[in-house]
């Protein structure tokens, strides 16, 4: 093989120098699935049916049918979810160009003010002292927010549901803003069930982070994991939800490519020990 | 007088679980009448619409003129015990099972003298006793006579256990235990005596009013169930199929919507997912179980409760998908009582009318509250019926349904869209 990039991608792959990491919580019927008032249209929950087991209903083999809303689990949010992006170009998971599926991302750690208050809300603030420590949020870049939700493996506190609703982080107006129109980012990503906040029916436009990125046609990842295994700068996501005609979004895999000597936080033996922790992972049974 | 019931002793693990037996089962077509009269609860005889002659056994022709114009008609049962015996030998299975036996005559003021089997409380003939008719396990109109005022602790009689399904000292799952019946049912069960209570919980992160409250009795063990999730049935099943003596499938997905009100067909299949397709996969993990324990001591499986809705009968249109969720839940728990019968355990479906919650808050008045559909519940385990119709609005579509179908969908479709 010729050395170019991709032998050297392969090489340092092997080689155990970039790593790959699993963004991805389990498709499992007991995943926690987005609430709306009882009156609308819901979001199927991840379900699955035996279709045979090595039994009389197919001696030799085992396999499933399985059912799910296109935001069911850890999912990509495609412009044409929100109404504001319903009548943009290439807005659907069939039409978007598959070179956005692959992409840098920046990790925004704001786990110890989501431990201290639920329904914190990232500030333009916060992205502007994160840029002067890690540098400027490159356009076509993923923000991801790392708030550690994802490691609250009870559905309860996961869900985190009072008489109010729910209460999880997320960004709010100003920054969804500054993100997409300052920085040009490719999407928001986020732990929680949403990219918005568990209150951000009350945020003005209701649901900004969905209003606006998807609005200037940008994307959405949610209920992802992991995000504490990588570096706030330097990792590339692959992300691409399946191709549904005229999909608002998927179930999907995320990956994080993640290099071994990647500056900050992301210390190598950590890291190893989490890709480790990674792998075994499991939500409730 | 009666003896209260003691909790029985732990089962000895290393003897066979007995299998079930049940009481002789054949009726001809016509005394079919008296098992349709009992699974309503209610004692009919046939009367000669000629000679007003009260008839029994049924028969083809009325025994006094040979008219065949015979009606069923409900009877108050009261009668004199004019003699009894104690049965200690018998070739059915069933009863050698359970010797000794009592039986009388009993000459009914209406005038037929009809056998029964007596309650211990029946004071030596001749004496003043109550006639009921009861399901027996084989699913048939058995005569039982009470005695004619009630006695302490009446519903613990050996004999009349055996022709109910009374949930003192038995274990029972409630399916879903956040809906507003489900609560209560919780409730009631563990007054009348229930050893335990399993309350199925669904989507845990939701927790409605008054919820908290059942969580904290004693007798109470929340566990995860939702009926759409095969996997989740199905490992229930595996924990705790084996010690359930009745299971109650509150379970229920309600919107009011008819074909035109609602675009597509999601809300539609989500009801068939909870009331259809939900009561098949309990069916299919948990009956196995209950087959199996029929006969399994004092505190054996005896009952499946489905509470469905009188919309069964006859669709309402304002809540027309509903309506048929409830017709395909019907019909396959008629499939459910088929194959549970030969374990004598009962299927009771309740129907009611609109409950008082809030996917029948548009509808006038009268609505049955959560907390009498619970206790009319209670009822139908100690007594001896299998199609419940509680509340006026059930008796009376019910009614209006058995005097002429026809009728009932003509006045259902012109009632106002709310």
């Amino acid at each position: 093989m010729s050395d170019t990039v991709l032998s050297r991608l392969i090489a340092e792959l092997a080689g155990g120098r970039i790593r790959v990491v699993d963004l991805t919580q389990t498709l499992s019927p007991d995943f926690p699935q987005i609430v709306l008032p009882p009156e609308m249209g819901q979001a199927w929950p991840f379900r699955i049916e035996e279709a045979s087991r090595y039994d009389a209903r197919g001696p030799g083999w085992y396999w499933n049918n399985f059912s799910c809303s296109e935001h069911t689990g850890t999912h990509f949010d495609a412009p044409i979810h929100w109404i504001s992006g319903r009548h943009l170009p290439d807005n659907a998971t069939d039409t978007i160009a598959a070179d956005k599926f692959v992409a840098p991302a920046c990790v925004l750690d704001c786990s110890r003010q989501a431990a201290a208050d639920a329904d914190f809300l990232l500030t333009v603030d916060f992205l502007r002292q994160w840029e002067r420590r890690h540098g400027r949020i490159a356009p076509g870049s993923w923000v991801l927010m790392r708030t550690d939700w994802s490691k609250r493996t009870d559905p309860v506190a996961y869900q985190n549901i009072d008489e109010t609703g729910q209460h999880t982080p997320g960004p709010n107006t100003d920054a969804v803003r500054f993100l997409v129109e300052e920085r040009g980012v490719l999407g928001f990503g986020s732990e929680a069930i949403g990219t918005d906040a568990g209150q951000a029916f009350h945020l003005k436009p209701p649901y900004p982070c969905h209003y606006y990125m998807h609005g200037s046609g940008r994307f959405g990842l949610q209920c992802l994991t992991n995000l504490d295994l990588l570096p706030p700068v330097g990792a590339v996501l692959i992300a691409a939800p399946l191709k549904i005609k005229e999909g608002s979004g998927s179930p999907l895999r995320v990956l994080a490519l993640v290099p071994q000597t990647a500056p900050a936080s992301a210390a190598p033996r950590a890291a190893r020990k989490a890709i480790k922790r990674s792998s075994v992972r499991k939500r409730r049974k | 007088m009666t003896r209260p019931l003691l909790r029985s002793p732990r089962k000895n693990p290393i003897l066979r679980t007995r299998l079930p037996t049940l009481p002789p089962s054949a009726r001809s077509r016509v005394a079919l009448g008296l098992t349709a009269a009992a699974a309503r609860g209610r004692f009919e005889l046939q009367v000669c619409r000629d000679c007003g002659t009260v008839q029994y056994p049924p028969r083809e022709a009325c025994r006094a003129c040979l008219s065949a114009r015979l009606d069923w008609r409900a009877q108050d049962g009261t009668g004199e015990l004019v003699s009894e015996t104690t049965l200690r030998h018998s070739h059915e299975l069933f009863f050698r099972e359970r010797m000794p036996w009592r039986l009388g005559l009993v000459k009914l003021d209406s005038g037929p003298l009809i056998v029964a089997h007596l309650h211990g409380d029946c004071a030596a003939p001749p004496s003043r006793v109550r006639v009921r008719a009861h399901l027996d396990r084989a699913g048939q109109a058995a005569l039982v006579a009470l005695p004619d005022k009630d006695t302490p602790h009446m519903a613990d009689d050996r004999e009349l256990r055996e022709l109910t399904c009374d949930p003192k000292f038995r274990k029972v799952l409630v399916t879903d235990a956040k809906t507003p019946l489900g609560r209560v049912l919780v409730e009631a069960l563990v007054a009348a005596g229930a050893d335990l209570v399993w309350a199925g919980e669904a989507e845990p992160w939701k927790r409605p009013p008054g919820y908290e409250r059942i969580k904290a009795l004693p007798q109470v063990a929340i566990v995860p169930l939702d009926v759409t999730n095969s996997r989740a049935v199905k490992e229930l099943a595996g924990e705790i199929g084996g010690r359930i003596d009745i299971l109650i499938n509150t379970a229920d997905h309600h919107r009011n919507f008819g074909i035109a009100a609602r675009d597509g067909v999601e809300t539609a299949r989500a009801e068939m997912d909870v009331n259809y397709f939900g009561l098949l996969r309990l069916a299919q993990e948990f009956a196995p179980a209950l087959r199996a324990r029929g006969a399994d001591g004092q505190s054996s499986a005896v009952a499946w409760v489905n509470v469905l809705s009188v919309f069964a009968l006859s669709n309402f249109p304002p809540h027309g998908t509903y309506s048929a969720s409830q017709a395909a839940a019907l019909s396959l728990s008629q499939c459910l009582r088929a194959e549970l019968a030969p374990a004598g355990v009962r299927v009771v479906n309740v129907f009611p009318g609109p409950i008082d919650d809030e996917w029948s808050q548009t509808l006038p008045p009268p609505k049955i509250a959560p907390v009498r559909l619970a206790a009319d519940i209670v009822a139908a385990l100690r007594g001896g019926a299998e199609d419940v119709y509680p509340g006026d609005v059930a008796e009376d579509w019910l009614n209006r349904w058995r005097d002429n179908p026809k009728a009932l969908e003509r006045e259902l479709a012109a009632m106002p869209q709310p």
